[in-house]
């Protein structure tokens, strides 16, 4: 039998501060991203035209970016999308919004001529065409942005019935932690945003949060168990004894998720970068800003479970339950009281 | 072992339910033939899973009334006129089952899977309401002609069905010069071709034909000999949609003057309401002066006629009779018929009058092949993605493991069998939310098992173990899910088709997950534990 972290007792509480300044120093890298490059929306949210088309032979990319040149089509990114013969060309509206609904269309016109030019009418076929007016875009923009927030409250309302309101806020606290950095995430990797990865930051926001609450559950379990153990003590035992089933389904999430990055084509990949890296940040934060916070928060506003959290934020105090002996008696009947880190 | 066997009685007719559901059947399609250009009906036999317009390929439009040359005052009309155009319009679409649906309120959405040629289908959409009143034939010319148009189509060599299967006989047994003459004689016999399949409806010149030889009769009055046998003065035009006369289906066609008495310009205003007297429903419509004038004096030679309302060549409705002369204010009665029929016929008369000039605010398009591409790529990522998980399971849990495979087995089946029973749409992040919920889909053994061990851990007996490690686990499970349900259900809200389908899919799943990692794997143990009593370890 393979039993991995069985019986750990990893002090994770201890390394918080480490663990605020590495994030931290991730979100100011991402936040410098995000403040010099921005996001790339994709046309569903800026409006536009988007034109992916398949060529026969390859052509000399040059060739094609002369012909929409000349189509008037100055503004618009070219690139390959997975393979040397297939090519993405989208024209966002943006500078350009005078077009209107009408013109959207007419781009996507003017780029089937610009290859009927430089590869030749009938050696290329469209394989997909998608032009969005600006209203379209905006709408989608205030949808996405409505679905973030509405999952928050959501999510909120649910911990507040399930927890008690220190845990919910904490929890929530991790939660935009993920939010957070998957967008400088997005931003860093330069992945285009449309609504399939707006999809999966919120598919990422409900992982996270399933994360968190597995741990809060062994935490209100703990509390109700160990009387005499005081709230850092709880939190770093219910964190080794969840973490053989963290290890687990984050490998076989990852497991998807890779698989899905490597295999399942371009059009799905950024939903697969985002999903991969949401699994990492969620377990981060379900350990390192979630339990943490929680402590905080105990200690700031004390309830019946912020045993021993007034005291732990004394530096003398901040140690204890790792280098002293166990604080319940010989004859608790606790088998499971902390041992020294090893 | 009662229990253990009510337990599997359960799973096993979960089992049967899910492969009835996802057992391959056939479904009518409808193709555009490559030679003629007109529709058929064909039977394909797939798995009943809908598939999104991303994946099979097709078309997604969304349109808006065009207020670029003027503002249009009432959209919401606008756009419930232009989905009854549209809707008469489904027949010239290469697909199925095409979605014609109003978003919000002055929005439509025209979904097209399978229809290829985008700016075809722009054209078709946005092609301008055209309607005409006419006169129906009331002097049966159309129908005085049909001996000449059957003698027209047998001489083209068309054979009717039911003379189909003698002439195959004389052509077997028959030698190649008598065949000919033989032919002749059988077919002088048989009923003509047209006529056999018409039957004679309620008013001059309407004509019923069962609805599956609708598509073969329109190809046969569309061949230039039988235009051309046609009496002058006379065209056909089906009506809008099939109606059921008795047990059988029936679509109609009307024999119509190709002279229209009157357009939809000259019409000013048509309302439906309930007639306060006669309790009837009514349609009252004004016409323009020009109209009117124009109305009175054709009404006047025609009482007595039944008068068709044809929108984009389509008779809409039952032809109403011509009781008196009209002039600028007239109405349609409808007797007893519903005030819904009113207001359709209501809406059909606006359509014609006032065309809502549409314009295409979103279009999307994906090719059959991309489409094709993204399911090979998809279903490649499953296979891996399931396989790794396997390993994973069963190299960490062991027999456990096993069991827990056998139940993400059924997990697969019961998500696939839940799609295809609520007619969900899979699309292509829904593909990516179903392999990715394989991942998850597995954590609820996770929980379960590493329960199990601690159980285990704090000497509880094998079957105390499994009982607590399943009890204890549960809290977690439960509070886990629903809040994956809750952003599932919020992206489905606000989502639009893909993302939608990737909302379903989690949702889908997360079901019959907690159905097979709960409930199957816990029957599972349990026969495990009854089949090896003796067991002291659990292989866990």
């Amino acid at each position: 039998m393979i039993r991995l972290f069985a019986n750990a007792n990893y002090d994770f509480i201890k390394w918080r501060r480490w663990a605020f300044s590495l994030t931290g120093a991730i979100m100011l890298v991402g936040v410098i991203f995000l403040a010099t490059r921005g996001l790339n929306y994709s046309i569903e949210f800026t409006g536009g035209t988007l034109v992916q088309v398949e060529v026969a032979h390859q052509v000399p990319i040059a060739n094609i970016r002369t012909a929409l040149d000349n189509a008037g089509l100055q503004g618009a990114e070219m690139s390959n999308f997975g393979s040397d013969t297939s090519y993405v060309v989208r024209a966002r509206l943006g500078h350009e919004a005078s077009q209107g609904e009408a013109g959207t269309q007419a781009v996507a016109d003017a780029v089937a001529r610009a290859f009927d030019q430089s590869v030749g009418a009938g050696r290329y076929r469209i394989e997909r065409r998608e032009a969005v007016g600006p209203k379209v875009g905006q709408e989608l923009q205030g949808k996405a942005l409505m679905a973030i927030l509405l999952s928050f409250v959501v999510t909120l309302i649910y911990l507040a019935f399930r927890f008690e309101w220190r845990f919910g806020l904490a929890a929530v606290v991790a939660t935009a932690h993920d939010v957070v950095a998957t967008i400088a995430f997005i931003s860093v990797m330069h992945l285009e945003v449309s609504l399939v990865v707006v999809g999966a930051v919120l598919t990422v926001v409900g992982y996270s949060l399933n994360d968190t609450i597995i741990i809060f559950d062994r935490v209100r379990e703990n509390l109700r168990k160990y009387r005499r153990q005081n709230l850092y003590e709880i939190l770093n035992l219910s964190i080794n004894e969840t973490l053989p089933r963290s290890v687990l389904t984050h490998g076989t999430t990852i497991a998807t998720t890779l698989s899905l990055l490597v295999l399942a084509g371009e059009v799905i990949r950024p939903f697969a970068w985002v999903m991969s890296f949401g699994i990492f940040t969620g377990t981060f934060s379900s350990i390192y800003i979630a339990a943490p916070v929680l402590l905080w928060i105990e200690k700031r506003w004390p309830g019946e479970d912020a045993r021993g959290a007034r005291t732990f934020g004394s530096r003398a105090a901040a140690t204890p339950s790792v280098s002293a002996p166990p604080a319940t008696p010989p004859s608790s009947p606790s088998p499971r009281t902390p041992q020294p880190a090893r | 072992m009662g229990k253990i066997r009510q337990r599997l009685y359960f799973i096993g007719a979960l089992i049967v339910v899910s492969i009835i559901s996802l057992v391959p059947r056939n479904t009518k399609q409808r193709i555009r033939d490559v030679t003629t250009g007109a529709m058929k009906d064909t039977t394909v036999r797939r798995v009943p899973i809908n598939l999104g317009l991303d994946l099979q390929g097709g078309i997604h439009l969304a349109l808006e009334v065009d207020q670029s040359k003027g503002p249009v005052p009432d959209c919401a009309d606008a756009i419930q006129r232009a989905e009854r155009v549209v809707r008469t319009r489904m027949d010239e679409f290469g697909t199925k089952e095409p979605v014609v649906q109003i978003q919000g309120r002055c929005r439509l959405i025209v979904e097209l899977a399978g229809e290829r040629d985008p700016a075809r289908a722009r054209g078709i959409i946005q092609r301008t309401a055209f309607l005409e009143f006419r006169i129906t034939d009331m002097k049966s010319l159309f129908k005085d002609a049909l001996p000449q148009i059957d003698a027209a189509l047998r001489k083209a060599g068309v054979k009717s069905r039911g003379a189909a299967a003698p002439s195959a006989v004389a052509q077997l047994f028959g030698g190649d010069t008598s065949k000919a003459a033989r032919d002749s004689a059988a077919d002088a016999n048989t009923p003509g071709v047209l006529s056999s399949l018409l039957f004679q409806g309620q008013l001059p010149g309407e004509f019923l034909v069962p609805e599956e030889q609708w598509t073969l009769v329109d190809s046969l009055v569309n061949r230039p000999d039988v235009r051309a046998a046609m009496p002058r003065g006379i065209e056909l035009r089906w009506g809008s949609q099939s109606e059921s006369r008795g047990a059988r289906a029936y679509r109609a066609l009307y024999a119509v003057e190709s002279r229209p008495i009157i357009t939809g310009e000259e019409l000013v205003k048509a309302t439906a309401r309930r007639d306060p007297v006669t309790n009837q429903s009514i349609v009252p419509f004004q016409l323009s002066h020009r109209g009117a004038r124009k109305f009175s004096d054709e009404t006047a030679r025609h009482i007595n006629d039944y008068m068709a309302i044809i929108l984009d060549g389509r008779v809409q409705g039952q032809p109403p009779v011509i009781r008196s002369q009209i002039g600028a204010n007239g109405q349609i009665e409808l007797g007893a018929k519903p005030l819904q029929e009113a207001s359709d016929l209501a809406l059909v008369l606006r359509a014609g009058a006032l065309p809502a000039p549409l314009t295409i605010v979103d279009e999307r398009s994906i090719s059959a092949t991309l489409g094709a591409d993204s399911i090979h790529d998809g279903v490649l990522a499953g296979v891996v993605g399931v396989v790794l998980v396997i390993v994973i399971m069963i190299g960490y849990y062991r027999m456990a493991g096993v069991l827990a495979v056998a139940a993400l087995t059924l997990y697969c089946l019961f998500t696939l069998a839940g799609l295809a029973a609520f007619g969900f749409t899979l699309t292509l992040p829904g593909l990516a939310g179903f392999v990715l919920s394989i991942g998850i889909a597995v954590d609820a053994n996770v929980l379960i098992f590493e329960r199990i061990r601690e159980e285990l851990v704090h000497g509880k007996s094998l079957r105390l173990a499994v009982d607590d490690g399943f009890l204890h686990a549960m809290n977690a499970i439960v509070d886990s899910n629903v809040s994956t349900v809750l952003t599932a259900l919020i992206l489905y809200a606000v989502g639009t088709g893909p993302v939608q389908g990737f909302a379903i899919t989690l949702i889908i799943g997360i079901a019959a997950s907690m159905i097979s990692a709960i409930f199957v794997v816990k029957t599972l143990f349990l026969l495990w534990l009854y089949r090896r009593p003796d067991m002291v370890t659990l292989s866990i």
